[in-house]
């Protein structure tokens, strides 16, 4: 127990991130939105779904990885986190293709 | 304002005190009385609370069956009007499912997680005293609607149009919606206190593949909870939102979809199912080894399979629907995964027979209801894998066959489990051994009437006698064998036997309250932690926090391994006094016990006068959200172990054993 | 924790990982359940409008696009107090907290405008099963930002009267932590709901 804390304390001394590089990583956020809300004046045709999609996903683990610190924090946390998405993600698409929600 | 003296010059008791802090009450300190019950965060007293409050929900669904029984005795009988009926069989499944079984698995959850684990407490243990006044209060919520205009009559499921307010006009389904949310929030912060204290507050050396095997089904149940209560957090809310505030989620003549409620309750409503079974998995698999007197048969496969269960648990809720016109590959989907979760199940049931295989078994009560269960849930099993298949299915659901399916897994298999666990607890509890005699007359009575109760709806709902039924005329009931007037009957003498049974086990527990005889500190010669310390356990649960080498960590101190002709054998070389003794010889110097709060019973009272508020004023939900704002800062200020400061006489001062969270 | 010794989160646990932080997850993997209903909710019945006005008829994108940016640099703020209660900096901790709660108090000022817009142009609450869905999923999380704010400013005031309990950098992180998660809720609704014609 003490040897994981121990290994746990020491790892986050070397790869806590810094306030820039949080900096950074809101900018490029921030394109990423400044992205995905150009759709509602550019044209993307058939691609306009698909782009958003990957774009908030991207945005998403982002956040996740980065802000909440998921990347450097113990994967327990991760997870605990990751069986509700999954389960999410499992239970209502499956609940909403019984509604033929995706062919309609 | 009268705060303590700092009594020592420490600079360090400088720090917050609970008095200071908050300058409205000073920290309750009472140790013995109602204040120490009320006011209490030891996980030990919360489960006893729970235990004794489930219990009285249990006699009250026992008796909103029996009266549904009386009604079901008689051709056009008039016992109850069609409209009572219907408050009657929902609130006597709504109590059976949310007020007694899940909070009595809880009590078990409670007492006896942190002990088999090897913890003092709890992770948090002011949010255990908020998880049971939420159950308390929110069980005395739902079941106020009986003297304000009505109980709820929809079922328990709640199906659209049902629920709506045309087709049930009193107020008893908003207090319905309203009080299980209450006790979902008590299940939801529940589940999130007891895997924290699963996951870190072990005893060294308890690993994951050490843990009892209840500690693990109750492991899977709180991350059941933890994932399906927000299921039906959603559907709740929509349908209140639908009766209080005017929209039309469920409303057909408004062009939605009532499968949506169905598909959300079920989301929740499946995995619900082995939240009620899971915990008495849990139970009969540490009694059945006890008295057996083996290592319970393939460990892991008893655990993998019990997660195994949860897992799948999350991908079969639409056979609940299959009537409902789901199309054809969602029905074929569904079937086959239900078809799947059968597989964990049986490598259970094969698991406690083979433990029992060659075992020298001891017939105990505890045992009796062991045996019980696996030999009614087997039963219950095998109704529900033929209602797997879809075609079945479609024929037997909104029957009496379903009706006898489920209560033979949860009247057989869960309830049964339970009160295995009742006797076999028991003298760790208090100290005294219920009454045998009078527990093997609980046992039979109980035994027989199940099968007398729920047996006959077998054929009832073959003969297909509708579920929620409320009055059979005569001339209707056909003739020979296959008469449903007499199946009924029988059911009705079967639900009375049950009654008598669980009258037994009330009367064996004031007689052994008032008996005087100790119980032995090991009376069963036992396997797991929980046995190690004192019967009833200490405050602080161990003087010394015991060093864990092996599964059945107890028996292997009690017990070592000697050559013999022909091999090895286990012989007993040390008594459980002499194991206890010896961890004792050397207790742990700084304990500190998280201290009595004001705050968890100040904060789940102000819920309920919220849900007052929505269904009769809004302006009362508004002062019960002050409260419960007022509540939750004074909570965040007060920390959860109290300064030595303000013991008196004080604490000694020192490091504490375990972390106790800050908002715990 | 009124002891003599304040240890570091996560002191004496089994896995040496502190209890608060691993609740927190797990009521965020939960809540993951809850959005996931209301968003199923929404999407099921955003066709359904029926006597009232559509998605493409009220939805304001340039509004909802810059309260989406809003929140985004509310996230940042958050890593920024995190950081600075890191490094036992109180000053900035309290700064970047309240900071914080305005932009989130401007996410929800821009949320209530956006209501009465809606409503004015004839989309209540029961207009249609569009209407329901949709102020149930953005309500739900609107009070969820509310919370939060509720908690930054409740924390800046505890954090200037020194009064906090258990460790501050912690407290700190586990607000940290909800509010991150609202704004990634955020992000899946702006982009399914608003952005993804129906």
């Amino acid at each position: 127990m003490s040897e994981h804390a121990e290994h746990a304390e020491h790892a986050e001394a070397h790869d806590h991130p810094t306030n820039s590089y949080f900096i950074w990583t809101a900018l490029v956020l921030a394109l990423f939105t400044a992205l995905e809300t150009s759709t509602y004046w550019i044209d993307f045709g058939s691609f306009a779904t698909p782009l958003l999609l990957i774009l908030m996903t991207i945005k998403f683990f982002v956040i996740l990885l980065v802000f909440m610190h998921l990347k450097y924090d113990s994967k327990l946390f991760g997870a605990m986190f990751y069986i509700g998405l999954g389960l999410a993600l499992g239970v209502y698409t499956a609940a909403l293709c019984t509604f033929q929600f995706f062919v309609k | 304002m009268t705060t303590l003296e700092l009594r020592s010059g420490d600079p360090s008791d400088s720090l917050v005190t609970p008095s200071a802090a908050l300058g409205i009450f000073r920290r309750p300190l009472a140790t013995t009385g109602w204040k120490s019950w009320v006011f209490t965060v030891d996980h030990k007293k919360l489960g006893i609370m729970y235990g004794a409050v489930a219990m009285f929900f249990f006699l009250l669904g026992g008796c909103e069956a029996l009266l549904i029984r009386l009604q079901l005795a008689a051709p056009d009988n008039t016992v109850l009007s069609a409209g009572l009926y219907n408050e009657m069989f929902t609130m006597h499944a709504t109590t059976m499912v949310f007020l007694f079984v899940m909070p009595m698995a809880a009590a078990f959850a409670n007492y006896f997680l942190p002990l088999q684990v090897g913890a003092r407490d709890v992770a948090f243990p002011r949010m255990n005293a908020l998880g049971f006044w939420l159950f308390l209060f929110g069980g005395i919520f739902l079941n106020s609607s009986w003297v304000l205009g009505g109980a709820p009559d929809g079922g328990w499921f709640m199906y659209s149009p049902n629920s709506s307010a045309l087709f049930s006009p009193s107020h008893g389904v908003d207090f319905w919606v309203l009080g299980l949310q209450i006790t979902g929030i008590a299940s939801l912060i529940g589940a999130i206190n007891l895997i924290v204290t699963v996951i870190n507050m072990r005893a060294p050396g308890m690993t994951l593949m050490r843990l009892p095997v209840f500690a693990w089904m109750q492991l899977v149940v709180q991350f059941l909870l933890l994932f399906a209560i927000p299921v039906i957090t959603v559907a709740l809310f929509l349908l209140s939102f639908q009766r209080n505030f005017g929209a039309a989620f469920f409303d057909v003549e408004q062009g939605a979809d009532p499968l949506l409620w169905q598909h959300l309750f079920w989301i929740f409503g499946h995995p619900e199912v082995y939240i009620l079974i899971l915990p008495s998995f849990g139970i009969i698999s540490e009694v059945i080894p006890t008295f057996a007197r083996k290592p319970l048969f393939g460990y892991k496969f008893v655990v993998f399979s019990g997660a195994a269960i949860g897992f799948v648990g999350w991908g079969v809720w639409a056979h609940h629907m299959f009537a409902s016109g789901l199309g054809p590959v969602s029905v074929a989907v569904f079937s086959v995964s239900t078809m799947l979760i059968a597989i964990p199940t049986g490598v259970k049931i094969c698991n406690w027979t083979l433990t029992l295989w060659g075992g020298k078994l001891w017939f105990t009560t505890a045992m009796n209801f062991a045996i019980g269960t696996i030999v009614l849930f087997t039963i219950g099993g095998l109704s529900g894998v033929t209602h797997a298949a879809a075609p079945a299915d479609t024929q037997q659901t909104d029957t009496y066959h379903i009706v006898a399916h489920f209560h033979y897994v949860i009247v057989g298999g869960a309830v049964m489990g339970l009160f295995a666990g009742f006797y076999y607890w028991w003298p760790k509890m208090f100290g005294k051994t219920l009454s045998e005699r009078l527990g093997t007359w609980n046992f039979w009575l109980m035994f027989i009437g199940v099968n007398l109760t729920f047996g006959p709806m077998h054929i009832l709902g073959m003969q297909g006698q509708p579920r929620r039924m409320v009055v059979w005329p005569d001339k209707l009931t056909g003739d020979g064998f296959f008469n449903l007037g007499f199946w009924n009957r029988v059911a009705s003498v079967g639900s009375f036997t049950i009654a008598t049974g669980v009258l037994l086990f009330v009367i064996n527990v004031f007689r052994t309250a008032r008996k005087t005889e100790k119980a032995p500190l090991d009376p069963w010669d036992a396997r797991t932690l929980e046995w190690l310390t004192t019967s009833p356990p200490k405050e602080h649960n161990f003087d010394s926090i015991p060093t864990v080498h092996a599964l059945d960590e107890f028996f292997h101190r009690k017990y070592e391994e000697v050559d013999a002709e022909g091999g090895s054998r286990l012989v007993k070389v040390k008594t459980a006094e002499e194991v206890q003794a010896e961890l004792n010889a050397h207790p742990d110097e700084h304990m500190h016990l998280p201290s009595p709060s004001y705050w968890p019973i100040l904060l789940a009272f102000s819920l309920p006068i919220i849900t007052y508020g929505v269904i009769f004023n809004l302006m009362l939900s508004v002062f019960g959200a002050v409260i419960l704002l007022l509540a939750a800062f004074g909570w965040v200020l007060e920390p959860s172990v109290a300064g030595h400061d303000e013991y008196d006489p004080p604490a000694d001062s020192g490091d504490s054993t375990k972390e106790l969270a800050s908002v715990g | 924790m009124a002891d003599t010794t304040i240890h570091a989160p996560g002191h004496g646990t089994t896995t040496g990982l502190s209890n608060n932080k691993l609740a927190m997850w797990m009521f965020l993997g939960s809540e993951c359940l809850l959005f996931g209903g209301l968003i199923s909710t929404y999407m099921l019945y955003r066709g359904r409008h029926e006597g009232g006005p559509g998605p493409a008829q009220v939805f304001d994108i340039p509004l909802t696009s810059v309260s989406s940016f809003v929140l985004l640099m509310s996230s940042l703020t958050m890593v920024l107090a995190v950081n600075a209660a890191k490094a036992k900096d109180d000053r900035n901790t309290k700064l970047w907290l309240t900071v914080t709660a305005l932009l989130g108090s401007l996410f929800v000022g821009g949320q209530v405008y956006e209501f009465t817009a809606f409503y004015k142009e004839g989309l209540g609450f029961t207009t249609s099963l569009f209407s329901s869905s949709f102020f149930t999923l953005t309500g739900f999380h609107g009070v969820h930002v509310s919370i939060g704010v509720m908690m930054l400013l409740a924390l800046v005031a505890i954090i200037s009267r020194g009064r906090i309990t258990g460790d501050k950098a912690e407290a700190v992180e586990m607000i940290g932590l909800y509010w991150h998660f609202v704004d990634v809720v955020w992000v899946v609704i702006f982009t399914l709901v608003y952005l993804i014609p129906a």
